[in-house]
């Protein structure tokens, strides 16, 4: 690593939540997932999104979370949050595809969803779930850091990787010769 | 391939336990679109005449807007669709929240319920797999402990849920169906105790198609913040803390008297102090960004949600201070209560027992306050117990029960069922129709798109026509000649009466919600969705273009549907009366004028039967012949 990949300065996209203005309109679902629909808007399935509100209305908990990595195994999850007399459980703020729950993961193949903040040519003012959350319980914020440039990998990567996990990379690999060669 | 709908309905048989996934005829969305228009038309079509409620022969219908699951924000609304033991006739009512878009996403339109469980039971649908499950331990439960109870069961915490409480297992009449944020009335929480059916659970992952996403999305997106900005739609009194509207002008007890002059600044005061230590947060229905329901918490009671009517119904129906209300509401939310008519009920009880009707042998250690009173009877109302089982029934029949002169006291039902308590002085013509008139049992699902009041200012009227987007030419012209505390004409009145309940037709078939546009045109005049933009997203969403005049003529042969579906039941103009005391002047002859002009305007019978005309022209030819058939109708087709 050179000494200039560490002070390259780069842009760090936020999507700020404010627990308390949440109405749980699950409007930013339905956004979400219009905007990733291939074609585009061509559905509102909010299965398919990637942000998901985590109900539990007796207890008075709203909690907004973006679809972040996947991992093929569940972890222990036994933390509960007390905050302001409100008791949430780990998984309510935990992001992340895994086999506990059906969160971010394609109601079609299973496969995990992630949010990419909506990045599109031409870009947008803002990700969709914030320009729909009229209520301001989902803000947006750049802000500049300093670091080395992560290479972000693709959808399809992302895909192709738990696909491994599930099935063992040579299994995958076989599979897409035979496929390549068939087409 | 079907747009905006998912062209099945789930069809389930709870006597045989049989399940089966229907496609529905294409045909009957253009004519219909689809919620309250083609439950109509399934009503019409399988619950004849003869069908007592109370029968396992007896439809229950749960239907999804046409519009749901499509990007268009605030079409959220559920109509649920039955016959009423209380009144015998067609009962109708809407729940917000979340559960038709995720019943469209499960893969169907509507869920058509008949017969009648052998225990108590819940249905389960996941996508494709739907099944009967047992309930028997979720007996007495709430209405949202069940649902909460059930996703733990279930482990499905997206599922949505819509529950009886104890009073709709005990088919008590003003039962509500309890779903999320929202919940049905109006009669149909009975009929799902009558069925034995306790809950039904929802999950759906599908898609929706719609005909022209870009479009339509293009023009959805939009609305979020037009409908957010206006203030002049939601539930905007929900959000007031000075009740002074609902206190002065709703009567108290039961619907007895007016209480001019009980609110005042300090009680305002100290209703903003309570509402706010017991308020959770304001909520949200699927997909719209207002914020018209709350959510309470009273300390030892399970968390309920609230909307603006209910805010002081039963403190006011009790003679109670304004503490006792939200209290009270966390018992009855949770039996599954309906807000508008179990505080009459409860109030009737109080004044026959005041009048000794009711003596201490019927309500034994009857305690001395409203308070405790209500606390007392709503115990024997969810049980049936003794005077209770009478009571279970509304104010009509347990009158007639109870007799020894109680029929004196039912002052505030039409058609047997109980109106909202509104006592005023002089007739208001078009209200005096549509009271008189309406299928869907509450004026709230009537009125609602022409001004309640007249603008006195000449330059402020016209102001507000200018920008009167939502109206026909011909009201703008009708506002603009109104002089306040002045009747409209007779010409006037009929058609606001139409436009108003067309309006409502409309948003039940599609499932756009009332307060973005059936009923907020009446203040303001500035309702997000109306007669004009609702074509657009309609065509968009569907790919069969309407317009305006289309748009109205669906309206039109859904109400007349629903009309009929009374009719054949026996409805007939000698039934169209308001409450006697509803206003304290009454005109007698310009009511029967009212009334003789409405049923020409609309094509109807001086009986109030739709002609044969009418009804060949709205293409609903089975209907005139069945009237035909049954002699409803004389072969001449006319009067």
């Amino acid at each position: 690593m050179t000494g200039k990949d560490k002070n390259e300065k780069k842009i760090v996209k936020e999507i700020r939540i404010d627990l308390d203005k949440c109405i749980g309109c699950r409007a930013c679902e339905v956004a979400c997932s219009a905007f990733h629909a291939k074609p585009r808007y061509s559905s509102t399935n909010p299965a398919r999104s990637r942000i998901r509100v985590i109900f539990d209305d007796l207890n008075d908990v709203y909690v907004p979370i973006r679809a972040g990595d996947y991992t093929p195994s569940e972890c222990t999850g036994r933390h509960t949050y007390t905050i302001n007399e409100k008791e949430y459980k780990e998984c309510s703020f935990c992001g992340v595809a895994c086999p506990a729950r059906d969160y971010f993961k394609e109601p079609d193949s299973g496969l995990p969803l992630k949010c990419d903040m909506c990045e599109s040519e031409p870009p947008l003012s803002e990700p969709m779930c914030v320009q729909v959350c009229t209520c301001d319980a989902l803000t947006y914020a750049e802000k500049e850091v300093e670091g080395a440039q992560v290479e972000s990998r693709e959808e399809m990567e992302v895909g192709l990787e738990s696909m491994a996990n599930k099935y063992g990379w040579q299994k995958v690999i076989d599979a897409v010769a035979r496929m390549s060669n068939k087409g | 391939m079907r747009y905006a709908e998912t062209g099945f309905n789930l069809e389930v048989d709870l006597s045989r336990g049989n399940i089966e996934r229907v496609e529905t005829d294409p045909r009957l969305t253009e004519l219909h679109l689809g919620g309250q228009g083609t439950a109509g038309k399934i009503l019409w079509d399988r619950v004849p005449p003869e069908v007592e409620p109370f029968s396992p022969e007896n439809l229950l219908i749960f239907s999804t807007g046409l519009l749901h699951s499509t990007p268009v924000p605030g079409a959220n609304r559920t109509t649920v669709d039955t016959f009423s033991p209380q009144t015998n006739m067609y009962s109708h009512s809407l729940f917000g929240g979340f559960f038709g878009p995720e019943l469209k996403h499960a893969g169907y339109d509507k869920i058509v319920l008949r017969g009648r469980a052998p225990a108590l039971s819940y249905l389960w649908i996941h996508n494709d797999k739907v099944e009967i499950r047992d309930a028997t331990h979720l007996q007495g439960k709430g209405a949202l402990e069940t649902a909460a109870l059930i996703k733990e069961e279930l482990k499905q915490p997206e599922a949505q849920v819509a529950a009886i409480g104890l009073a709709g297992e005990n088919r008590v009449f003003m039962a509500t169906i309890e779903h999320a944020n929202s919940s049905a009335s109006r009669g149909v929480g009975v009929i799902m105790g009558d069925k034995r059916l306790k809950a039904i659970v929802v999950r759906g992952t599908k898609d929706i198609n719609v005909a022209r996403p870009a479009e339509l999305f293009a023009i959805s997106n939009p609305m979020y913040r037009a409908i957010y900005d206006n203030k002049f739609c939601g539930d905007t009194m929900a959000h007031e803390d000075d009740e002074e509207f609902h206190v002065n002008n709703f009567a108290w007890g039961n619907a007895r008297a007016r209480n001019v002059g009980f609110w005042n600044k300090e009680r305002e005061e100290r209703w903003r102090g309570i509402t706010e230590a017991v308020r959770l947060r304001w909520t949200g229905c699927y997909n719209c960004p207002k914020d018209c329901h709350q959510a309470i918490k009273v300390p030892g009671k399970q968390t309920y949600f609230q909307k603006c009517y209910s805010k002081l119904t039963y403190a006011m129906a009790a003679y109670e201070e304004i503490d006792f209300n939200y209290d009270f509401l966390a018992v009855t939310q949770e039996y599954g209560l309906d807000g508008f008519s179990t505080p009459q009920v409860l109030a009737f009880a109080i004044e026959l027992y005041e009048a000794g009707i009711l003596t201490d042998e019927d309500l034994p250690d009857f305690p001395e306050s409203g308070g405790d009173r209500f606390y007392y009877l709503v115990e024997l109302v969810v049980n049936r117990e003794g005077v209770g089982d009478a009571l279970a029934n509304g104010v009509y029949h347990a009158a007639r029960q109870i007799g020894k002169g109680a029929e004196a006291y039912d002052h505030n039902s039409m058609k047997k069922f109980e109106q909202v308590p509104l006592k005023l002085g002089m007739i208001n013509y078009p209200y005096f129709l549509m009271y008189a008139t309406g299928e869907k049992m509450n004026i709230t699902q009537i009125e609602g798109s022409y001004p309640q009041v007249a603008i006195a200012d000449k330059e402020e009227r016209q102001k507000f026509v200018d920008r009167w987007d939502a109206a026909p030419e011909r009201f703008k012209k009708w506002f603009l000649e109104w002089e306040p505390r002045t009747h409209p004409t007779v010409e006037a009145s009929v058609n606001i009466c139409d436009w108003n309940e067309t309006m409502h037709y409309i948003d039940d078939a599609i499932g756009t919600c009332a307060f973005l546009s059936s009923f907020r045109g009446q203040f303001g005049g500035r309702p997000p969705y109306h007669i004009y933009n609702l074509p657009e997203f309609i065509s968009h969403a569907t790919g069969r273009d309407v317009d305006s005049d289309a748009l109205w003529e669906i309206g039109k042969r859904n109400r007349n549907l629903i009309r009929a579906l009374n009719i054949r039941r026996g409805l007939r103009r000698v039934d169209e009366k308001p409450p006697e005391d509803h206003w304290k002047k009454r005109d007698p002859e310009m009511e029967t004028k009212l009334l003789s002009e409405y049923y020409k305007f609309k094509g109807w019978t001086q009986d109030g039967i739709p002609t044969r005309e009418t009804l060949d022209g709205l293409g609903l030819d089975y209907v005139s012949e069945d009237f035909l058939a049954r002699g409803i109708l004389a072969d001449s087709a006319g009067e």
